[in-house]
């Protein structure tokens, strides 16, 4: 038997509902005014915390920041079109997404910090850990939304994930795992063009990365990235369908990396400055405040108080990451099993004698 | 008090079949354990008692499997998984190196990935190559990973089941040659738990340090030198990680020798780690440095070679006779 795969192919071009100029396309109808500002004003706050945290690091307050600048977009319909009961996996790039879903922005900033691994506690909001090897959490968020589904609960988990991760095996067996056994996993591919340098053309030349589902029987779309209303419906539909019932979700993201890999990262290396300025007319921020302001359901006064709200959230990163914590040498070892081995005691006792001696100097 | 004849696969097949039945959390998923009840038949029967969404075959991909079992651990499950051979478990490294072991560490306790990860390992069945390799080193290297190695089938009935329980993930490996070795076994009574060594034959003279496969050979070297009236003690590891310093370094104090016998390449190995433990705790009871008899650092060799690369009893032998006795 072969599988009619018309059902399972991407749309030919992204899918856009408002245009970089603010215009709705009409295409299909942009979701109602207060799913849209409340998406601005997510939109606003998520600039604000990479322009945020990428003043950190030159500070010296963070390690580095894979930034997000020019994919607010994404991080923000990922984290608003999912349930309470849902699950998010984020990548190291996506600290607006779990943001946006309601972790405090000082726990998640505490990998990049360097205090902890990690910084929050992922039962709380159903974010999991920031998956820094690529592709590895696609496979976990299946393991979760199975075991759900075994359970009869109508979890979905949104898996997020960039455009160099479709290379990876993980990224197979996980689209695989999941639509053979019809988990509830919406796989959202951030395409911004580069994985750090190498550019999309080196990853694959498939015809979009959202034909990828039809190899796996999972279907495919692919959205603007930089059009908040089309990724909102288009998230918003795959996650529908998921919980509906109808097995695993790919969608395809084509936005841009506005910003080098990390601050460590030169881009100007592996490309040029004209390619970013096209972008910049596609900036995700400004498309979404003149839709709004077109339509007369923004002005002014919320477009400063919205910016307000950015800056308090910025002021609450400023003063979280400025404060320092004192390392607790007993972390080291009180974490790897859930009681320490005696070869670990061992240990704990060797660092807690050394630092008796440098108190005693 | 039940004693009843068993194999060890029998026995892992019951503390499967004993753990699924206490806990509806506990799942078995991999290649082929489905109807078929594995390639080993340690799952034998189990789709057919507990439901194929309690016991199911997976895709054929390793990292996918322990990926999944990553997450259905993360949301409530207890996954046991099994890698059809231990050379197959190859592609599923960076999930149980990178993940399994440490998101416990990496969420300060907050995320628990409690799963066992079955492995049938290492020679002495004939097997062509990626069928007999001795993988327990690439796992005991990496922190967050319990490691057990059963040697009989007692210790394979109650290991598994305290795996299960265990709240940390543990790499569980079965000796493929002692599957069909039978035994009385009384499953009820309580064995040593994860941590702790045991000796298995009071000796006097020196001790044989072993664990998995080189068990059953070590006490084969002790009765054989009984036979010629030297009384060697055997120790079975049984527990890799956490490794049992205490039983071990009492045994090699009580006789002042000791040989290590592993089936895994000897360099960089548990059986090196063993040495240097054993020699930095008890350097002064020692009459003599303590000797490997380790498999020889080549890559596994094919069927008919296979016998050189394995630790007999000759080896292990002339190992003993090398422990500068006085009277020699």
């Amino acid at each position: 038997m072969t599988r009619d795969p018309a059902a399972l192919l991407p749309s030919a071009e992204p899918v856009m509902l408002i245009d970089p100029s603010g215009a709705p396309t009409g295409l299909a109808d942009v979701p109602d005014d207060d799913t849209m500002l409340a998406a601005y004003g997510a939109l606003v706050a998520a600039r604000r915390l990479n322009d945020q945290a990428y003043a950190l690091v030159r500070q010296g307050r963070l390690a580095v920041y894979p930034s997000s600048h020019g994919q607010e977009a994404c991080q923000v319909a990922a984290a608003q079109v999912l349930g309470a009961d849902d699950w998010l996996f984020p990548t190291y790039r996506d600290t607006v997404a779990a943001v946006t879903r309601g972790v405090d922005p000082v726990e998640v900033l505490v990998l990049l910090k360097g205090d902890w691994h990690s910084g929050y506690d992922p039962y709380r909001t159903k974010v999991a850990p920031q998956a820094t090897p690529l592709a590895t959490q696609l496979l976990h968020a299946v393991g979760v939304g199975y075991a759900a589904k075994l359970r009869g609960e109508p979890t979905v988990v949104m898996a997020l994930c960039g455009d160099g991760a479709t290379s990876e095996g993980d990224f197979h067996e996980a689209l695989n795992f999941a639509a053979v056994f019809g988990v509830p996993v919406v796989f959202f591919v951030q395409n911004n063009e580069y994985a750090i340098s190498v550019p999309l053309a080196r990853q694959s030349v498939a015809p979009s990365l959202a034909h990828k589902g039809v190899g796996y029987g999972v279907p495919g779309e692919r959205v603007d990235g930089n059009d908040v209303a089309a990724l909102l419906a288009v998230l918003g539909g795959a996650v529908a369908k998921a919980r509906a019932g109808e097995g695993p979700q790919l969608v395809e993201a084509h936005t841009y990396r506005m910003q080098a890999h990390t601050n460590a990262d030169d881009a100007t290396r592996y490309r040029q400055d004209d390619e970013v300025a096209a972008w910049v007319e596609r900036d995700p921020l400004t498309r979404a405040e003149a839709y709004l302001r077109g339509r007369g359901a923004l002005g002014d006064d919320q477009v400063t108080a919205y910016a307000a709200e950015a800056d308090r959230m910025a002021a609450h990163v400023r003063d979280g990451l400025n404060r320092d914590v004192e390392p607790n040498p007993d972390d080291l070892f009180d974490f790897v099993y859930a009681r320490r081995t005696p070869q670990l005691e061992e240990q704990a006792a060797l660092v807690a004698d050394e630092l008796s001696r440098e108190d005693a100097r | 008090m039940t004693h009843e004849k068993l194999t060890m696969a029998q026995a892992l097949n019951r503390a499967l079949r004993d753990a699924m039945a206490e806990d509806p959390s506990v799942l078995m998923f991999g290649e082929d354990v489905g109807p078929l009840g594995g390639v080993f038949r340690i799952t034998d029967g189990l789709t057919a008692e507990f439901g194929e969404e309690r016991c199911f075959d997976t895709p054929l991909a390793e990292s996918g499997i322990v990926g999944l079992a990553v997450g259905m651990a993360m949301n409530g499950m207890r996954p046991v998984v099994e890698m059809q051979f231990d050379a197959f478990a190859y592609p599923a490294f960076e999930q149980v190196v990178s993940h399994v072991a440490k998101l416990r560490n990496r969420t300060r306790g907050a995320v628990t990935v409690p799963m066992v990860i079955r492995v049938p390992y290492a020679g002495g069945i004939g097997g062509v190559e990626h069928h007999c390799d001795s993988s327990e080193s690439y796992y005991a290297h990496t922190p967050g990973l319990h490691v057990l190695a059963p040697a009989n089938a007692a210790d394979a009935y109650g290991l598994l089941r305290e795996a299960i329980a265990s709240p940390d993930p543990v790499v569980f490996l079965e000796p493929k040659k002692l599957y069909w070795s039978k035994e009385e076994v009384d499953l009820a009574a309580p064995v040593p738990g994860i941590g702790k060594a045991a000796v298995v034959r009071e000796g006097t003279d020196a001790t044989l340090i072993a664990y998995g496969p080189s068990v059953p050979t070590a006490l084969e070297a002790a009765e054989v030198a009984a036979q010629d009236g030297r009384s060697l003690q055997v120790v079975d590891v049984r527990s890799i990680v956490p490794f049992d310093d205490a039983t071990v370094c009492e045994a090699v104090r009580s006789t002042g020798r000791a040989v290590v016998v592993a089936e895994a390449v000897g360099f960089a190995s548990v059986s090196s780690e063993i040495v240097a433990r054993v020699t930095e705790r008890c350097f002064h009871s020692l009459a003599a440095p303590i000797r490997r008899v380790t498999g020889f650092d080549i890559p596994f060799p094919p069927p008919k070679l296979e016998h050189f690369q394995l630790p007999g009893v000759d080896r292990i032998l002339d190992a003993v006779d090398d422990l500068q006795w006085e009277d020699s």
